[in-house]
């Protein structure tokens, strides 16, 4: 089987949970690099130690060789918007895991097909990864007029990034609530609780809809939790679709992996396993 | 004489007891009376902040941009003031409210959270606004981490910090705990926001006042979440016996209070049973009317719902946790 090189720029908590995920389970991603700005930190660390190229160069390091096909570019979206053209320049697949959103949003489970042939993907964020699919769900029997999504999560599990750019997270998901969701307007509220134990990722979905058979909606919803969880083994029904009035609320938690990152960070592991996902595909697709 | 900033919030938190129901002409005739009555500051909005109107919260009658066309052209001397909960609403929202005329930012987080209005104080600090930190659920944490909070809302520029009551949950004495050493160990003016659910909204705000706050709120007629807020008129005629200045008119806060606000009233601003379990317990006050319609939903006691919520540690802005907690009583006793 032919395999796609990888590089990893950004060895945070999320490149280097990504890193765990290919190299336990990545069939056709071949990860070479792991890149950032600190070869003392842990992350870099990590990555040497279980035999990866490391370097302190960000993307210059990717673009000194030749070998890199694909990027998972774990910085943040400031950096992205650097990262990202650069790439493009050298005909190098970035998938994105920052809210910068160059290239189009893409979630696995709905537009997987749609976007396999650009250049940039962008995974939007946690709460969009877990809540469009349920949104692009009802939408397609039920003609969705507004979506709005509540992601409560962890305080633990959310990072010093996430929380300077808060405002990235709502108004990035939000947009792609409308254009993969399908909703027609649509609204991305995001809520941090500190309580101990850390609670594990949940999503509150609210749907207003036009056509509201709830057993058609909550047939749809269930295809697609089970579709989902073929990425995302954590993910689950919390409250199935509850009918009032147009009133659709929907909810799911997600418990993480607990590979690198503990199981209550699920929203962090469900944007690095859609990245892999996504990035299987892109692979399997090139062959 | 010593003086007090009061801050009227009447027309933010008051938005809770009336389901974020006011017109903006309802908040026109409110705002010219505070103003009149010399009220210092108001705030203004969706009870949930700039962006609130949600199905989450419950959509308002009317949009952020209507309310505050008609306050700003409501007042002369009172500033007007928005809340920005970090999460619900964004810079952008900000700017549009810059644009209209408000003078003042509450950036609010849950009290363990502060980092994550970084962005919103700077930026309102550029836009000329005068930016204020807003500890939520301030009786959740010891007094050293909520100054550690306070601090970081220093660090990014804010120009004063309040300890937040959401639940109406504290005592007198761990009020002047909390606040005398935030006071003792930071720079800007701190402030006290109250709420009623323990009958103590008005005792802990002079307890506050008294560890060093010189900002309270209120609100006309205790008009707010949950049990109701601190009484405006009330704090008025408090502290004018006290011999501290709000630079209030009593006889035209009252008259606010009773003949304006009154009326517009849809349900007495009480200590109903699960108002009083929400002081109790600690809850975030505008979970009292959600709770209300889940339990009626299932035929529930609120109260029931309202602990399974606490046991949960909700926090602000956590609604959607009643319905689930509501949901799985249900289903637990076979309502469903």
């Amino acid at each position: 089987m032919s395999k796609m090189n990888a590089a990893i720029i950004g060895p945070g908590n999320i490149g280097s949970d990504l890193m765990l995920k290919i190299l336990s389970r990545g069939d056709r991603i071949n990860l070479v690099l792991m890149s950032g700005i600190d070869l003392t930190s842990e992350g870099l660390v990590r990555a040497k130690e279980l035999g990866i190229d490391i370097s302190d160069k960000g993307v210059e390091a990717v673009l000194e060789r030749n070998d890199i096909d694909l990027v998972f570019d774990c910085t943040s979206a400031y950096v992205h918007k650097v990262n990202g053209p650069k790439l493009k320049e050298r005909g190098i697949v970035a998938i994105d895991l920052t809210p910068a959103a160059l290239g189009p949003y893409c979630v696995p489970a709905v537009n997987m097909d749609d976007v396999i042939d650009e250049d940039n993907l962008n995974l939007i964020t946690c709460g969009g990864q877990a809540t469009i699919p349920i949104v692009a769900a009802i939408n397609k029997v039920a003609d969705v007029e507004y979506a709005e999504i509540i992601a409560t999560v962890g305080s633990k599990s959310i990072g010093p990034g996430t929380r300077q750019n808060i405002d990235e997270f709502t108004v990035t998901t939000r947009n792609a609530l409308i254009q993969v969701g399908g909703a027609d307007d649509a609204r991305a509220i995001n809520i941090i609780n500190p309580a101990e134990p850390p609670i594990l990722m949940r999503n509150t979905i609210y749907c207003l809809v036009k056509d509201n058979d709830i057993e058609k909606i909550k047939k749809s919803v269930d295809q697609m939790v089970e579709n989902i969880k073929s990425y995302v083994p954590g993910y689950t029904l919390k409250v199935p679709p509850i009918i009032d009035g147009n009133k659709v609320t929907t909810m799911i938690e997600v418990e993480g992996e607990g590979q690198f990152l503990p199981k209550y960070a699920g929203n962090l592991d469900i944007i690095t396993a859609a990245a892999l996902g996504m990035a299987e595909r892109i692979a399997e697709n090139r062959k | 004489m010593k003086k007090v900033r009061l801050v009227d919030a009447t027309l933010r938190d008051g938005m809770h007891a009336v389901s974020h129901q006011l017109s903006p002409e309802d908040m026109y005739e409110i705002a010219k009376g505070l103003n009149d009555a010399g009220v210092d500051t108001i705030e203004v909005g969706h009870g949930d902040g700039l962006a609130g109107s949600t199905v989450q919260y419950g959509f308002a009658k009317a949009s952020d941009e209507e309310y505050l066309k008609a306050v700003v052209s409501a007042v002369t001397d009172t500033k007007v003031s928005v809340l920005l909960i970090p999460g619900i609403g964004t810079k952008k929202d900000l700017k549009k409210a810059a644009d209209i005329g408000i003078k003042v930012v509450r950036v609010a987080t849950h009290c363990t959270e502060a980092d994550t209005a970084e962005q919103h104080i700077k930026y309102a600090k550029e836009l000329g606004l005068e930016a204020i930190g807003f500890l939520m659920m301030s009786h959740m944490i010891s007094k050293d981490e909520i100054l550690e909070q306070a601090k970081l809302f220093e660090s990014y520029g804010a120009d004063a910090v309040y300890v937040t009551d959401s639940s109406g949950a504290m005592l007198p004495d761990e009020v002047t705990e909390k606040i005398s050493h935030v006071v003792k160990n930071i720079s800007v003016p701190v402030g006290f926001h109250s709420h009623n659910n323990l009958g103590l909204a008005v005792g802990n705000s002079l307890a506050a006042f008294e560890a060093g706050a010189s900002y309270i709120d209120g609100t006309a007629k205790g008009m707010g979440a949950g049990a109701g807020n601190t009484q405006t008129e009330v704090l008025a005629a408090v502290f004018n016996k006290a011999e501290v200045e709000t630079g209030i008119d009593l006889y035209k806060i009252m008259d606010v209070a009773e003949d304006i606000i009154g009326p517009k009233l849809v349900r007495p601003q009480i200590i109903d049973k699960p108002a009083l379990t929400i002081g109790w317990a600690g809850v975030y006050g505008s979970f009292l009317l959600f709770a209300k319609r889940e339990a009626k939903k299932y035929g529930l006691d609120p109260r029931e719902v309202l602990i399974g919520v606490s046991e949960l540690k909700a926090v602000g802005g956590q609604e959607d946790l009643i319905i689930e907690v509501a949901y799985n009583l249900a289903k637990e006793k076979g309502l469903l």
